[in-house]
């Protein structure tokens, strides 16, 4: 994973409410078997004109499709950004966009978890200042914030400033770009131990009556 | 006398492996469900690092989100759909999961064969790369969705990194109306709560009303919780668990079963623990529900009419109820029952189950659908098909006009064959009515599985409540397999 320090980029500002990883990325895309290649699929029926004799032409009110807020690598959303399915195709099709940090007053769970499990930084601001940024990043062409994961701030050039909290683990993960299953390995003592008790437990395993490495045929 | 606890914490508490001061904890995981769609980049990770699954056994693997539902299925004319199963066949292969294929007689929708086969069960900690794995919380088991990092997490040490979740309680007490569903109680509490209103939270589904719910419908509403934003939803075991729960394929047996029983009931919130928040609902004052939005908290009763943004609370509200009626392509104060529909779709992870087709039949026997709708059911797996098929069901359908298809996914995200077109509108048992999620478009409005088939006859939204039902007969047949 890579790691994120700082950053100073252009600002995208999606100001919509609840937007939903089914809109980040339609389900058609979802039958690729590839972890990369996800980018231009991003918001892929927002982004393009759907009716009329230009539909599948880029929609110029979409504002990714705007030249002020071109290669931007900051998105400001809405309350709740990336509720709905679990795909981690959403945060795939982001970062392989080009965005590394997202901006907004709450996430939904599952995405927030697999935005930091792509090295993608996901800050919460509350609403009034989200607000704010939105109606600088609409008017001000090329507006630009700078984000600092090591000091936990996020400030533009016109006097706004905010700092912002992470949880401890994930910071430190995104700082170092730190693998999660080699983190979780680090127990694999405890784990082993744990395992060998909870076995027991009989009325919590899978198939009763069948041993650890028994795959194969069910039928 | 130790410090009462949640039905939650007690799941929680003893599937920890490991916790350290700032950090998740680690937590076991009994069982992994595996399917087509999100699996693939994660077994690429573990080859790639020479991981191997560390418990086959306590994985399960089907294919469901994108089979086709017709009925010669096994040459899947979709190249990168065929591509992503084939994917799924050599994965299971190489690294020993145990596989439900599309011409297994168990194969059908994750979350409708999990608790069929008997994998589910009380206590247990469940996930699957599927935001829908909370219905698994029907049965009193800890289950959440997860993305591809985490599937390859959890195939790799069968643990997952998780920060604890807060609690909270909703309690729907009092008697539910006929012909009132756990559907309803399920859009109705989102209609509430709102589709965050549950954003980091673990509820727990309490009262009378939840008490006297089937399995079918705990599991419906289960189902629903991430709909509110909740990591899952969760309802104590009780003997309707335990009924349904016996005699099941991997359910323990014999002397265990008792000794099972007996841990199980064990689960169950104490008095006085404690929640982190709590709502009270009646369920005397739920009625059918239709959403008329692009998100399943935009809701009202059959008999309301589509709301007005200028009510609405907020200026961000009143842009997105904006957005949602142009794109619904419906107009303030419209009556709900006056919106006629193109097609019907009973089926999905939510409304799929052997009672939901019984419900619906009933309400379809002996009517025929609109001359203007089509209308397809979906049984989410082939032995609910197979028993329906048993009561007769299937016949009560096809002679009404319905399709009959063949188990899985379907149109509820319409990533294999069925699909709407662009402007249809459906009326639909499944979960999601987001823009464009059954099809570019396409105009989703969320029901129960009695109001979608009351529809499919009417053309429109219509109240079941006030439904004239003809002589049902189904074959009687108990509803195990």
């Amino acid at each position: 994973m890579k790691p994120f320090r700082k950053l100073s980029a252009r600002v995208a500002p999606l100001n919509r409410a609840n937007v939903d990883t089914d809109q980040i990325i339609p389900k058609q895309f979802l039958k690729r078997i590839e972890r990369t290649g996800y980018g231009e699929f991003l918001f892929f029926d927002w982004r393009r004109i759907q009716d009329g004799p230009n539909a599948g032409d880029p929609d110029p009110e979409f504002v990714l499709n705007h030249p002020h807020h071109a290669g931007a690598e900051i998105l400001l959303a809405g309350k709740n950004f990336g509720c709905g399915s679990s795909r981690e195709h959403a945060a795939w099709a982001l970062s392989d966009y080009g965005f590394r940090c997202v901006i907004a007053p709450t996430f939904a769970d599952i995405f927030h978890s697999n935005a930091g499990k792509n090295g993608i930084l996901l800050i919460t601001l509350q609403e009034e200042h989200v607000d704010l940024l939105h109606k600088r990043a609409a008017s001000l062409p090329g507006y630009q914030l700078h984000v600092s994961l090591e000091d936990q701030t996020v400030n533009d050039d016109h006097g706004f400033f905010a700092s912002f909290t992470t949880d401890p683990f994930r910071r430190e993960c995104l700082l170092e770009g730190l693998d999660d299953i080699g983190l979780s390995m680090r127990h694999s003592a405890v784990l082993d131990d744990y395992e060998q008790r909870h076995d027991k437990d009989f009325w919590l395993a899978a198939r009763p009556g069948e041993t650890a490495n028994a795959g194969g045929g069910l039928q | 006398m130790s410090q009462p606890k949640t039905l939650f914490e007690k799941v929680w508490e003893s599937h920890v492996v490991a916790a350290h001061p700032g950090e998740p904890s680690l937590l076991y995981i009994d069982l992994h469900l595996v399917h087509e769609v999100t699996s693939p980049q994660a077994f690429d990770g573990l080859r790639m690092a020479g991981r191997k699954v560390r418990r086959p056994d306590r994985c399960v693997a089907t294919v469901d989100h994108n089979v086709p539902t017709t009925a010669n299925r096994l040459i899947i004319e979709d190249a990168i759909a065929a591509r992503q199963i084939d994917a799924l066949r050599a994965n299971c292969a190489e690294f020993g999961v145990p596989l439900y294929d599309i011409e297994s007689p168990n194969q059908g929708i994750v979350h409708v064969i999990g608790p069929e086969l008997g994998f589910t069960k009380p206590g247990m900690t469940i996930v699957c790369g599927d935001s829908h794995t909370s219905t698994h919380g029907a049965f009193g088991a800890l289950a959440f969705g997860i993305g591809t990092s985490e599937v390859e997490h959890v195939l790799a040490t069968q643990c997952l990194q998780q920060s604890r979740p807060k609690t909270f309680r909703i309690t729907v007490d009092g008697q539910l109306p006929p012909s009132v569903t756990a559907k309803d109680i399920a859009l109705g509490i989102i209609g509430h709560i709102g589709t965050d209103g549950a954003t980091g939270h673990v509820i727990e589904y309490a009262g009378s009303a939840i008490r006297s719910l089937s399995m079918e419908g705990r599991m419906t509403l289960c189902n629903m919780s991430i709909e509110a934003g909740a990591r899952a939803g969760m309802i104590a075991p009780d003997n309707t668990t335990f009924a349904y729960l016996k005699g099941r394929r991997f359910s323990p047996a014999g002397a265990e079963w008792e000794q099972a029983v007996a841990e199980w009931r064990k689960l169950a919130t104490d008095p006085g623990a404690n929640f982190d928040r709590e709502l009270v609902l009646h369920a005397e004052e739920l009625a059918p529900f239709v959403t008329w939005g692009t998100n399943p908290a935009m809701v009202v009763p059959v008999t309301e009419r589509v709301p007005d943004p200028a009510t609405s609370s907020s200026e961000g509200e009143r842009r997105s109820w904006q957005r949602a009626l142009e794109y619904m392509a419906l107009e303030p104060g419209r009556r709900i029952q006056d919106v006629a529909i193109d097609r019907v779709f009973i089926g999905s992870c939510t409304n799929s189950r052997i009672e939901d087709l019984r419900a619906a039949a009933q309400v379809v026997n002996g009517y025929h659908v609109h001359p203007k709708v089509h209308a397809m059911v979906v049984p989410g797996s082939q032995q609910v098909k197979l028993q329906a098929e048993k009561e007769g069901l299937d016949e009560v359908f096809r002679a009404a006009g319905f399709e009959w298809r063949q188990p899985g996914c379907s149109m509820c995200l319409g990533m294999n064959p069925d699909i709407l077109s662009p402007g249809e509108r459906c009326a639909s048992t499944s979960n999601r009515n987001f823009e464009g999620r059954q099809g570019r478009g396409g105009r989703t409005h969320l029901v129960s599985p009695e109001m979608a088939a009351a529809a499919a006859i009417s053309g429109h939204f219509t109240d079941v409540r006030k439904w004239e039902f003809k002589q049902f007969q189904p074959a009687q047949v108990g509803s195990k397999n």
